[in-house]
């Protein structure tokens, strides 16, 4: 099984939006590496014709009454939001600047 | 009434109706144990003064024009910081939630409300409710009770510990690999993890969707019954909720009788890595069990080696998608936002800010686990084993009542002795995860102190889904036979504070 390294640990932390510092990519590979190796033992029992289980409960497409009902106040949604401007969230630029 | 801190939630709600004392003194008088003593313990992250002050109040004056009072009201509990609370602070152990106060009640919150009790602040807990044994707080660790230099568990430490301190009779947790259970054993107090589905997950701040349920903690197996049945039952605004009558937990609580029950010992829980101690008390309990005339059979469940591996992929997996929304948007922290960065900068570098080393282990082991390539080797393969587990589990429970092991397989380690080693953290929830994966009910109960360090150990008893109640006839006897054998509840050998 390959090792987990460095340059892994920083794809991991770009595709999960986590600017590491780089003291961590050695400290977390290190660890990710010891779990790894750790819980690829689940490959030992997993044999092909075992279905998966994705959750305990065998519930599809739960739906409630489609019924109006009231919804949180906008003041006290955006009283939470870090910025907020004309009852919208304000977000910083998401698009590049043309 | 002389003692309003070491009376169980059934009697202080029956004096409260009975009008022996009023709900604000009883709420006055924890909010003085809680000034008194969380400076050393620090279980809890906000106390709400007002809050419970006013809640008391309006049971005293319900009781004053007559109204019925149900079977907790009046009662002050402690509330694990994952619930929402409108208005209040609630933080889930992280600085990403520092300060948020949200919108809404979560429904465990208003039901706890509609029932009268009494909220009296919000308890420590590991980030995002991963870890077991509250280090991982951003604001700092709890300590036991019984040893201030000792974990009280995780992630509901602070929520055990409260109850072992005597500042609150009842709390809340959340049990995702047993983070109610764990921290009950050891605290010496009583945890249960209802049945997947039974408690609604509306307003819980979710770590792993398929595994989290919030459950009720108590000093006696009596009171956890009836916090049990006022917070279960079905919601509609949880998709995952059963809609299936919640299981006579009170009742079962007070038969306490295991006569010609069949008992199941786990035979995979046991041996190497664990404390002799632990297994002392453990096996003490099979004796007292077939004492009290049920039948002790060996069961074996071969999967349940694989639990622990198995969880470290499921958890991690969903825990990376769901804390996918702590995006530095809509609410939360927000770091680095100078005008000139990107939503996607500020959002790596909040995230890289608001969240402890635990969970970014988490969120990149689940990243990794589900990414292509990997995916059917790690993900694909543990969901395997949770369907092997549960067989497991249907054939055992096809031969015996319950399952019994110990909950945990050492007392209460000292903080900071596995705090940056995540293998030697994760052993604290072996014999906890395999119910979390099936989705069954379980429930620790203290049985008695390891003799190689005065520390308690609790007794783990699983039942099926939706046979809540043999966990409390069962709780309640060894309880009862404990207690008897003592002279006294386990926790009155807690040392002072």
């Amino acid at each position: 099984m390959p090792g987990i390294t460095r340059e892994e640990v920083a794809h991991l932390a770009r595709l999960s939006r986590l600017e590491l510092k780089s003291e961590e990519l050695d400290h977390f590979a290190e660890q990710l590496n010891d779990i790894v190796d750790a819980v690829a033992r689940v490959g030992e029992i997993a044999a092909e014709d075992v279905p998966p289980t994705s959750h305990p409960l065998p519930l599809t497409n739960v739906m409630r009454a489609d019924e109006v009902r009231p919804s949180l106040r906008p003041d006290e949604v955006l009283a939470a939001a870090p910025a907020a401007e004309e009852q919208r969230f304000r977000v910083p630029q998401i698009l590049g600047e043309d | 009434m002389t003692d309003l801190i070491r009376s169980t939630a059934a009697e202080t709600a029956k004096a409260i109706a009975a009008g022996e004392v009023s709900a604000v003194e009883v709420a006055q008088a924890h909010l003085d144990r809680i000034d008194a003593v969380d400076e050393k313990v620090h279980a809890f992250l906000h106390v709400d003064t007002e809050g419970a002050l006013e809640a008391a109040r309006a049971v005293d004056a319900k009781r004053a024009a007559g109204e019925e009072l149900g079977p907790l009201a009046g009662v002050p509990l402690a509330l694990k910081d994952v619930f929402t609370t409108k208005g209040i602070p609630t933080t889930a152990g992280s600085r990403m939630l520092e300060g948020w106060r949200p919108p809404y009640d979560a429904t465990l919150t208003r039901r706890l409300k509609e029932a009268g009790v009494v909220i009296l602040g919000k308890t420590n807990m590991d980030e995002f409710a991963m870890g077991s044994s509250t280090e991982n707080s951003a604001y700092g660790p709890t300590g036991n009770p019984w040893d201030l230099s000792r974990i009280p568990g995780g992630s509901g430490g602070g929520s055990a510990a409260a109850l072992a301190a005597y500042e609150a009779p009842l709390a809340i947790g959340t049990d995702t690999g047993g983070s109610i259970r764990q921290p009950g054993a050891v605290t010496g107090t009583v945890g249960v993890k209802p049945t997947y589905g039974s408690v609604s997950r509306y307003g819980l701040i979710a770590f792993s969707s398929s595994l989290d349920q919030g459950g009720p903690c108590a000093r006696t197996v009596l009171d956890a019954a009836l916090l049990h049945e006022a917070i279960a039952g079905h919601d509609p605004m949880d998709s995952t909720s059963i809609d299936a009558p919640v299981p006579a937990v009170v009742a079962a609580a007070r038969q306490a009788d295991v006569k010609g029950m069949r008992v199941g010992v786990v035979k995979e829980f046991g041996g190497e890595g664990y404390q002799a101690g632990v297994m002392q008390r453990f096996h003490e309990s099979v004796e007292l069990l077939r004492s009290l005339g049920a039948e002790i059979v060996e069961i074996s469940c071969p999967s349940f080696t694989y639990a622990l591996p198995a969880y470290y992929l499921i958890a991690p997996s969903e825990c990376s998608s769901n804390l996918a929304r702590f995006d530095a948007m809509r609410y939360g922290l927000r770091v680095g936002d100078n005008g000139e960065r990107s939503a996607e900068e500020v959002t790596a570098l909040t995230r890289e800010a608001g969240f402890g080393p635990e969970v970014k282990r988490r969120i990149m082991l689940g990243t990794y686990a589900l990414s292509s390539g990997y995916y059917d080797a790690y993900y694909g393969s543990a969901q395997k084993v949770r369907t092997l587990i549960t067989r497991d589990f249907d054939r055992a429970f096809g031969d015996v009542d319950v399952l019994i092991s110990p909950t945990t397989p050492t007392t209460a380690f000292p903080i900071g002795e596995r705090a940056d080693d995540p293998m030697a953290m994760y052993l604290a929830d072996l014999c906890t995860i395999p119910s979390n994966l099936a989705g069954n009910a379980a429930m620790s109960v203290p049985c008695g102190l390891a003799p190689e360090d005065n520390l308690p150990v609790g007794l783990q008893i699983i039942a099926p889904a939706l046979a809540d109640d043999r966990l409390y006839r069962v709780g309640a006897a060894v309880e009862a036979a404990l207690n008897d054998k003592w002279g006294h509840p386990l926790l009155e050998e807690a040392p002072a504070l």
